[in-house]
């Protein structure tokens, strides 16, 4: 099963390399990561996409929680919460295909944000399944260019991350 | 206010900290923390041959006495050389702290001449590691390099010092932290109350019950407060490797070790169990065999202080995490006052295990004869007679590893030294150097082969300089045996570079540097060869002992079995 786990990490030189180090090292598979500071300068927030059965993951919490600069850490998919990934693509955009590309563009509720004579960008924001749609949707007119965030997410309600 | 540089807090740091020796090797990074050695007298550095020794040195010192071990080394080379001795650490948990000097600030990442980049080199073998981006950082960073390597789950700790931290022109002020806090590092002591009372209620229902015990004993000093449970409850109890010690196994409840070369009824026992008590101990690969046929009808209560160690390999029933010290203290107050459930399936499993010990009473091997080449089990047996049983015991790794962790009977833990995790040969003679050192009224021993004591025979010149006493027994096989045994076993005998060609003469190199080396190939030999090896406790002596090159490591369990499937011998299996 895929989980989210979030990650408040300490803003240290080297802390990044000893998370990514931990999934090699013991086996353990990434399918996002994504890494940025928080309102507090010393924290930096990490989000990682894996797959795993509940022994795995079970194992990839607890080796996590071990690592010194790991301060605290949830996993998302345990309860109700909100995943969101950014993604840019590189449309062909000539001809017919121009309408079509605005057309499913707005389907998706994707916005336009760069155009060319002959090439559209697009920003579309959503979960992983929405992306992957959207990409599928996109291929029979030609995409030249995708560049993904990876997952970011955060719990719905009252329930925070924080120290 | 005292204004120091950065070298001279690390010597003064070192002091407050309480460490009296610390092992290295000096070189360009670190030459201005050597400087400032020179110019104190508390803490005594032992100037090894090989930073790999630096290591394996602290390392025995922090077996046998529970406290960090120091090693200080410099950039590239320096610290590379040391990463083997880190990963041996790292894999027994064992508290030490390795200072590694490193190119200046400016420098990194430059390729600079004898620039490695050694926080990332040891990331996976380290419980964590520090560089020092500022000198005035340096009392704290020590104190939490110190800090983690000791608490928790214990482990090696790298320090990275660019140059320029060091400098003797840039000054700032010195306090000694006496604590530290780290937010994200707050190790659990005690186990869950709850958890706790019901493995002690299915520890008194239990019918066939086993301790199953590791090296979280000897690290966590709970090896009084497991005796005492052990004996209240009058259960049987097995060791780890690493475990050998924390509960004496001259006693009748002590079923020895366990595991892919542990004793038959240690193996016998943990098959058949109902219930498992492992505490401080990981269900290894060398103990579990095949997990999926381990212990079939064993419930299993699992105590350690990390929380990592549970369920990762065999899902524990009872997962308990806290200090093995606090959770047996609350068993036995748990436990006072009640009684074992059902006495008379204890006696029935009692009657079970008497009669696989007796099984194998007697035909664990064959002495040799007059004339014959000596058993290097015999030699351990007479070795354990010739020190009473109570001398600090290293091992390199291989036959002669498991022959004297089987036939060397410890009665008290810290004393038996041996890299079990990562199996390192070239471990056993600078950790033995390392534990004299520290206890120069104790004998040392170091059993090795004549294979890993050339990995690491260069120390001998250490041994010179700071005339330490350690008592090396080589069982020259003049063969890898281990490997041997396994190309007998699995590849039809064909012994690919597992012999050993070219050896030197072992009592003139000794000789060489000044020590006493004594041949021995006969039986008749063996005993007045110890008598003088062990005449003065201060010493070094080197027996080189010849034995059977053809003898086999048994128990050995069979590859994809359970814990009961075991080869007996050349010629019996269960």
């Amino acid at each position: 099963m895929r989980h989210i786990i979030s990650i408040l990490l300490e803003n240290e030189p080297g802390a990044l390399s000893r998370v990514v180090g931990l999934f090699s090292q013991r086996n353990f598979n990434i399918e996002t990561l994504n890494v940025a500071p928080t309102e507090d300068p010393s924290l930096s927030r990490l989000t990682v996409t894996t797959v795993g059965d509940d022994r795995v993951i079970e194992q990839i919490t607890k080796h996590l929680n071990k690592l010194i600069d790991v301060v605290k850490l949830v996993d998302l998919t345990e309860g109700n919460h909100i995943e969101r990934e950014l993604m840019l693509v590189k449309v062909k955009a000539l001809g017919a295909a121009r309408d079509e590309v605005k057309r499913t563009a707005d389907i998706f509720r994707a916005q336009i944000v760069d155009v060319t004579p002959s090439v559209y960008t697009v920003q579309i924001t959503g979960d992983a399944g929405k992306l992957d749609a959207f990409i599928q949707a996109m291929a029979p007119i030609g995409i030249l260019e995708v560049a993904r965030t990876g997952v970011s997410g955060i719990a719905r309600g009252d329930k925070l991350l924080t120290l | 206010m005292e204004l120091l540089s950065g070298a001279d807090m690390i010597a003064r740091f070192l002091k407050d900290e309480g460490v009296e020796r610390i092992y290295g090797y000096p070189g360009g990074a670190a030459l201005h923390i050597y400087d400032a050695l020179f110019r104190q007298d508390s803490v005594q550095h032992i100037l090894v041959r090989h930073e790999q020794a630096a290591t394996h040195a602290a390392d025995g010192y922090a077996r046998a006495s529970g406290k960090p071990g120091v090693v200080l080394v410099t950039s590239g080379p320096g610290a590379t050389n040391a990463v083997t001795g880190i990963a041996t650490a790292y894999m027994d948990s064992i508290p030490m702290v390795v200072l590694c000097g490193q190119v200046a600030s400016h420098l990194i990442g430059e390729d600079a001449f004898q620039e490695t980049d050694i926080v990332g080199v040891t990331r996976p073998v380290v419980k964590h590691s520090f560089s020092i981006r500022h000198p005035s950082e340096i009392p704290e960073v020590l104190k939490k390099a110190f800090y983690l390597a000791a608490t928790g789950r214990p482990g090696p700790v790298v320090v990275d010092i660019p140059k320029d931290m060091t400098a003797p022109t840039e000054r700032y002020e010195y306090v000694y932290p006496k604590k530290v806090k780290i937010r994200s590092y707050n190790p659990v002591t005690r186990g869950h109350s709850g958890q706790i009372k019901k493995a002690v209620d299915m520890m008194l229902k239990a019918r066939r019950p086993v301790f199953y015990t590791g090296g979280g004993i000897v690290t966590g000093r709970a090896s009084e407060a497991l005796t005492d449970l052990v004996q209240r409850l009058g259960f049987p109890i097995t060791t780890t490797l690493m475990g050998i010690g924390g509960y004496p196994q001259g006693d009748r409840q002590s079923l020895g070790w366990l595991g892919m070369h542990g004793s038959y009824e240690a193996n016998m026992a943990m098959h058949h169990a109902d219930l498992i008590v492992a505490i401080g101990a990981r269900f290894d690969d060398r103990v579990t065999n095949n997990t999926s046929k381990f212990c079939p009808t064993a419930k299993i209560v699992h105590v350690d202080i990390d929380p990592s160690s549970i369920s990762k390999t065999v899902r524990a029933d009872v997962p308990i995490v806290g200090a093995a010290g606090s959770v047996i203290d609350e068993m036995i107050s748990l436990v006072q006052g009640r009684e074992p459930a059902n006495p008379e399936a204890l006696g029935e499993w009692w009657k079970s295990i008497d009669g696989w010990r007796s099984e194998r009473e007697g035909k664990l091997y064959e002495p040799s004869k007059p004339g014959e080449a000596l058993k290097p089990q015999e030699v351990i047996e007479a070795v354990y007679r010739a020190t009473r049983g109570e001398a600090f015991v290293t091992t390199d790794v291989g036959q002669h590893q498991m022959f004297a962790a089987q036939y060397y009977k410890f009665a008290k833990p810290n004393r038996f030294i041996t890299s079990g995790g990562l199996g390192t040969m070239g471990f056993g003679f600078p950790a033995a150097m390392g534990i004299k050192l520290s206890y120069p009224q104790d004998d040392v021993v170091c059993f090795t082969g004549e294979g890993s004591f050339q990995m690491m025979m260069q120390e001998l010149s250490t041994c010179k300089q700071f005339d330490v006493g350690v008592k090396i027994v080589n069982l020259n096989n003049q063969s890898l045996g281990m490997v041997r045994q396994w190309q007998d076993l699995n590849y039809k005998s064909r012994h690919a570079h597992s012999y050993m060609e070219s050896l030197p003469d072992f009592a003139k190199l000794i000789e060489a540097y000044g020590f006493t080396a004594i041949k021995v190939t006969t039986i008749d030999e063996l005993a007045p060869a110890l008598e003088r090896a062990f005449a003065d406790t201060n010493e070094l002596v080197f027996l080189d002992i010849y034995v059977d090159p053809f003898e086999h490591v048994y128990p050995m369990q069979v590859p994809l079995g359970s814990m009961r499937d075991m080869l007996l011998s050349k010629t019996e299996r269960t």
